[in-house]
């Protein structure tokens, strides 16, 4: 993914993180993270995990903001930016499903766990619900293998999933 | 009297269901004052009346080796930290955890924090390191939120932070969260994400011991591994390696998932075989189906069958029958299980977690990747089998990290143990389980 590619998928996402201003919180917060590190840019990934949590995903004015924050280059920050599976480069769901199909829960039937979500929800992975309530991705194990099939809805664990007890969790999350 | 004090402490020993584990199922087990009733930190005391030097020789003595995966020997690890000369050093904690089937530090991190802080006080001042840092991954949400609950308090009572029980012991910890990345458990690259760098591993030499977090002498041990150490100072090296396996010694957190009655953490001797882990601990294979396959120590240890039941699960023992312990992480899988799916599962993980660096890994996962995409299909034909070995062929030996090493063990395994179902699918087009 290049920068100029990155600006066209936020283009029509709403609400746009390059919109907003970082606020004084946010500044703060990436300062006082620096302060466990020996270099600034031990905290890249602190600073872009704030960003994530108060915003839910990443933009490439999020990229420039932590560079001149930590005074580390743009392309860096953007490197390791895209190299790990889960920042975010869109807007997720309210509520963000995380649903395991590594072998653990795929023998225990994580497959049409995941058709039934698909149809419940009606989107495909990486998408949002219309209503803007859920989205939801395959994760390759979350180390909740005891439970299989298991899945996170935001930071919460739910095992030994059914279809039946896949309806009633959602019904928790507004 | 020693010797009456040593026999107590083996009846002790003996007598004792759990270590690691022994405080996870206590209410409230991760409040410092209730962990501190049950032992918590009680251990550091006797550390620092030790000389450094002799923390690392009783781990030594006491033949500890990794529990991440590798087995290297701590001792020597530290030995090796330890004599570098210079005043800053790192300790790192290996909590990525990302092995497919692997969820035993879970346990620890959730459940027992303050376990693991106390081995990494203890750590850290046997190899002279001041600084320390937890590496989690992201996917373990909850264990961020315990951890750093824990890290405070435990700064709050003094048992993190300067001149620690007023011995002059110096020790800061904090946590560092991962971002979604399987090859940030390989130690180099683990300190590259550190570092704030894309997670692909570094060239060795220079090893971690002399060079590692930002060029200082750094140790990285896994989380199991660390909450080891307090029991290994409390009892002493000689007792605390007369418990389970000889070769190497200690409790073993084995952590089962899959097609049994009961998965879980079960902390057993090392060197309990895997049958009494599936049979007796687990309550044998779910449904009452037969078994068929077990891949003994996560994803990337190779596939075993009913015919090796009685591997003892320790590192030499399951090398010589053809595997490797891993991270102890047994995944069970039962008659309806179609070999050929399993090991779609799990080359589309090593696939998708290449981190890029080298070609052979890069590449080889792929294409075996999308020679199993065309077997699920139902199109594979009869050159695939010979196809997939010669895949294995190129990324064998070849790789810059274990990770691709990992990659080919599933199917390589698979191939050995279970030609009939690779046969059947390719007959059939089913591939399915």
């Amino acid at each position: 993914m290049s920068t100029s590619e990155l600006k066209e998928t936020q283009a029509h996402c709403k609400p746009a993180a390059d919109k907003i201003m970082f606020s004084d919180a946010i500044v703060d917060a990436v300062k006082n993270v620096q302060k466990r590190y020996p270099d600034a840019q031990g905290a890249v990934l602190p600073s872009l995990h704030i960003i994530q949590k108060e915003y839910g995903y990443l933009t490439a004015e999020a990229i420039r903001f932590v560079s001149q924050q930590l005074k580390v280059p743009e392309s860096d920050v953007f490197g390791t930016a895209t190299f790990y599976s889960l920042y975010r480069w869109a807007s997720p769901g309210r509520h963000q499903i995380q649903i395991c199909h590594n072998l653990s829960c795929s023998l225990l039937g994580a497959e049409s766990l995941i058709a039934h979500l698909e149809k419940k929800l009606g989107v495909c992975e990486g998408e949002v619900t219309k209503d803007g309530r859920f989205s939801f991705i395959r994760m390759e194990c979350i180390g909740r293998c005891d439970g299989a099939p298991a899945m996170l809805v935001d930071d919460e664990y739910h095992g030994e999933l059914t279809p039946e007890k896949i309806d009633a969790i959602l019904k928790k999350y507004e | 009297m020693r010797h009456v004090l040593q026999l107590c402490a083996l009846l002790e020993v003996y007598f004792m269901e759990k270590m690691l584990l022994k405080r996870v199922d206590i209410p409230n087990s991760t409040d410092i004052g209730v962990a501190i009733k049950h032992g918590a930190y009680s251990v550091l005391e006797k550390a620092f009346a030790m000389r450094p030097v002799d923390v690392v020789n009783e781990v030594k003595r006491a033949n500890l080796r990794g529990r991440g995966g590798a087995g290297f020997p701590t001792g020597l690890k530290w030995e090796l930290c330890a004599r570098v000369p210079g005043d800053l050093k790192y300790l790192l904690c290996n909590a990525d955890e990302g092995e497919p089937g692997t969820f035993k530090d879970r346990f620890i991190l959730q459940q027992d924090p303050h376990l693991l802080i106390e081995g990494m006080v203890i750590s850290g001042y046997a190899i002279g390191a001041e600084r320390g840092y937890i590496y989690l991954r992201y996917e373990y949400p909850k264990a961020l939120g315990i951890l750093e609950k824990a890290i405070s308090e435990a700064y709050d009572k003094g048992y993190l932070g300067k001149n620690i029980l007023g011995k002059g012991v110096n020790f800061d910890l904090s946590v560092h969260r991962g971002a979604g990345a399987y090859i940030c458990g390989e130690e180099t690259a683990l300190i590259e994400s550190l570092e704030g760098k894309r997670g692909q591993p570094r060239i060795r030499p220079p090893f971690p011991a002399s060079q590692g977090a930002w060029k200082k002498p750094t140790v990285i041990n896994n989380v199991e591994t660390l909450s080891n150490v307090p029991f290994i100072i409390s009892l002493g090296a000689e007792v605390y390696s007369k418990i389970g396996e000889e070769t190497s010694p200690g409790p073993k957190i084995y952590g089962v998932s899959g097609m049994v009655s009961k998965p879980g953490v079960y902390e057993l001797p090392m060197g309990t075989t895997l049958r009494e882990i599936i049979f007796t601990h687990c309550g044998g294979v779910r449904g009452g189906k037969k078994l068929k396959a077990v891949i003994p120590g996560g994803a990337s240890t190779p596939m075993l069958t009913p015919n090796h039941l009685d591997v003892k699960m320790d590192y030499n023992s399951l090398v010589a029958a053809g595997s490797m312990l891993g991270s102890g992480a047994v995944m069970v899988m039962d008659e309806t299980v179609n070999m050929v799916n399993a090991t779609y599962v799990l080359v589309r993980f090593f696939a998708h977690e290449s981190c890029g660096k080298c070609t052979p890994c890069r590449e080889g996962t792929s294409w075996l990747y999308q020679v199993y995409t065309r077997l699920m299909h139902g199109q594979g034909t009869p050159d695939d089998i010979d196809l997939l070995l010669y895949i294995c062929d190129t990324v064998k030996g070849k790789c810059f990290c274990p990770l691709g090493e990992g990659a080919i063990q599933p199917v390589l395994s698979s191939i050995k143990h279970f030609r009939g179902d690779y046969e059947q699918c390719i007959a059939t087009g089913k591939c399915g389980h």
